[in-house]
């Protein structure tokens, strides 16, 4: 089991490889479908993106009523809607890490080379485990998007995640993909 | 405590006030979304438990089925949801022929609301048009809501709570199929559900479930598939030739080493339920519902005064 803790960089990521479990601590910031389409759409994010992490999620979260948001529910969500997208905000705003599920192609994966970004694939339905990990909510941003879409600024301790795609071209998806088609055309 | 007890803590939370239908039809309604949400069923876990002893020890897909499983006992005990995405809310209601549908619709939207509010469901109804969430999970179409007459005398409702995840690698199937190679028979049926499979990997959060209808128009197949997941996971199919299908769906997409998360490993999915429906000549469908790991099914019949008398799954 590997640590990764804030504040992030390049250079502690490009140590990272396919394959590797690792526990992340500090700052995470979720960003979906909405704000991959915000961003990409030349709109700049309202909070600085350098050398931090983006998390594909729409977390569960209740206020209480003095206005405090404590999050019940943060699994991943699927990265691939993110594809179009995603290799721009890597290049535009210096993020190190994403952190879904289900993998992403080809354009980010060369993104993570080209500019040092790591993709990290969480349990996808875990929930409370990886709500658990969420110390406080830092910050809620466009909150307009409704509050799943929102980008959320969380604390984070020992985040559990594995790394599926690093910054050295490497992609456990792609392998998973390729393995398992020679065996369905063995099968079919 | 026990799922069981549980469930039967739970469900004799009725508040000493006697409550009137409304009220009492509402607070079942939300206490089975809670445990819809927050639960899963006993057949699902059984299947977990199988699968994740299975995986090959310090491996990542042991690793991924260690979570699941923490997860499952911490949703259970901190009564919160299995997972963020609780999906489209679909409910299924079997009741006698003197029973109002309108009034009870009413009731069904108003406990969804509730249990929103109180964060058994995230604000998860997102008008396709203009973008906005309202927050309530109410909407064209939201909840989705399905009647049928039955002959018993009591009132039955189903829930499924179906993530968008999972969704979103179901898959339909117009048959021949020339790139597979895959005819109108139930070989070539074998070959487009094992096509979906694949190319679902960890998308749908795998280990999954499968529902899957052969024919029927567009719609009809879609929604007869989605219908076979309210049957329990280890049931045998009546039909002799889709129950040995269904037993070798399973084992073949067992052995593509897709895995759970799609990280590899040995279990891609925990089950496959298939049905089939009449077609018109032109058409030959098969529709395939993918069901994520954190499988949100449950059940109730309720008493004459709408509380919950029973738990289904």
């Amino acid at each position: 089991m590997k640590k990764l803790d804030y504040p992030f960089s390049v250079e502690a990521v490009r140590e990272l490889k396919v394959g590797d479990m690792v526990l992340i601590s500090g700052k995470l910031f979720t960003g979906r479908d909405a704000v991959h389409k915000y961003l990409h759409d030349g709109n700049k994010p309202p909070v600085d993106l350098k050398n931090q992490i983006i998390y594909h999620c729409g977390p569960v979260t209740l206020q209480d009523k003095k206005g405090k948001w404590t999050v019940t529910a943060a699994g991943p969500t699927t990265s691939i809607r993110e594809e179009p997208y995603q290799w721009e905000v890597i290049r535009d705003y210096g993020i190190v890490g994403v952190i879904g599920k289900g993998g992403m192609g080809q354009k980010t994966l060369d993104a993570c080379k080209q500019y040092g970004c790591v993709y990290f694939h969480a349990v996808g339905g875990a929930a409370q485990v990886l709500a658990e990990k969420i110390k406080s909510v830092d910050g809620l941003y466009l909150k307009e998007f409704g509050l799943p879409e929102a980008i959320w600024e969380l604390s984070v301790e020992d985040f559990p995640v594995v790394v599926t795609m690093d910054s050295h071209g490497n992609s456990l998806h792609k392998e998973v993909e390729t393995s398992s088609k020679e065996m369905l055309n063995k099968l079919l | 405590m026990t799922k069981k007890a549980a469930k039967k803590k739970a469900s004799k939370k009725v508040s000493p006030k006697k409550l009137d239908s409304k009220q009492q039809t509402m607070e079942s309604l939300v206490e089975l979304i809670r445990i819809t949400s927050t639960v899963v069923p006993d057949d699902v876990f059984k299947a977990i438990t199988t699968a994740a002893k299975n995986e090959e020890k310090n491996t990542i897909a042991d690793y991924a089925m260690g979570i699941i499983k923490t997860n499952i006992d911490l949703a259970k005990y901190k009564s919160q949801p299995l997972c963020q995405d609780t999906g489209t809310v679909i409910f299924y209601i079997y009741h006698p022929p003197s029973f109002h549908q309108t009034p009870f619709k009413e009731l069904i939207k108003k406990s969804v609301t509730l249990a929103t509010k109180k964060g058994y469901l995230r604000q998860n109804s997102v008008n396709s048009l203009t973008g906005e969430n309202a927050g309530t999970n109410l909407g064209e179409g939201h909840p989705s809501i399905h009647f049928y007459e039955h002959k018993g005398s009591e009132v039955e409702v189903k829930l499924v709570l179906k993530g968008g995840g999972c969704e979103n690698v179901s898959a339909q199937y117009s048959l021949p199929d020339t790139t597979l190679g895959a005819g109108r028979d139930l070989e070539g049926v074998r070959k487009v559900i094992l096509d979906s499979v694949h190319k679902a990997q960890g998308k749908g959060c795998g280990p999954g479930a499968l529902g899957v209808c052969i024919g029927g128009d567009r719609a009809d197949s879609s929604y007869f598939a989605k219908k076979q997941l309210l049957r329990k996971l280890d049931d045998k199919n009546s039909h002799k030739d889709l129950d040995k299908l269904e037993k070798e769906i399973v084992e073949t997409c067992n052995k593509l080493g897709i895995g759970p998360m799609g990280f590899g490993g040995k279990t891609t999915l925990l089950s496959c339920k298939i049905t089939s429906a009449n077609r018109v000549p032109a058409s030959f469908f098969v529709s395939i519902s993918y069901m994520c790991w954190a499988f949100r099914r449950q059940g109730i019949v309720m008493n004459k005064n709408f509380a919950i008398k029973k738990w289904l799954y």
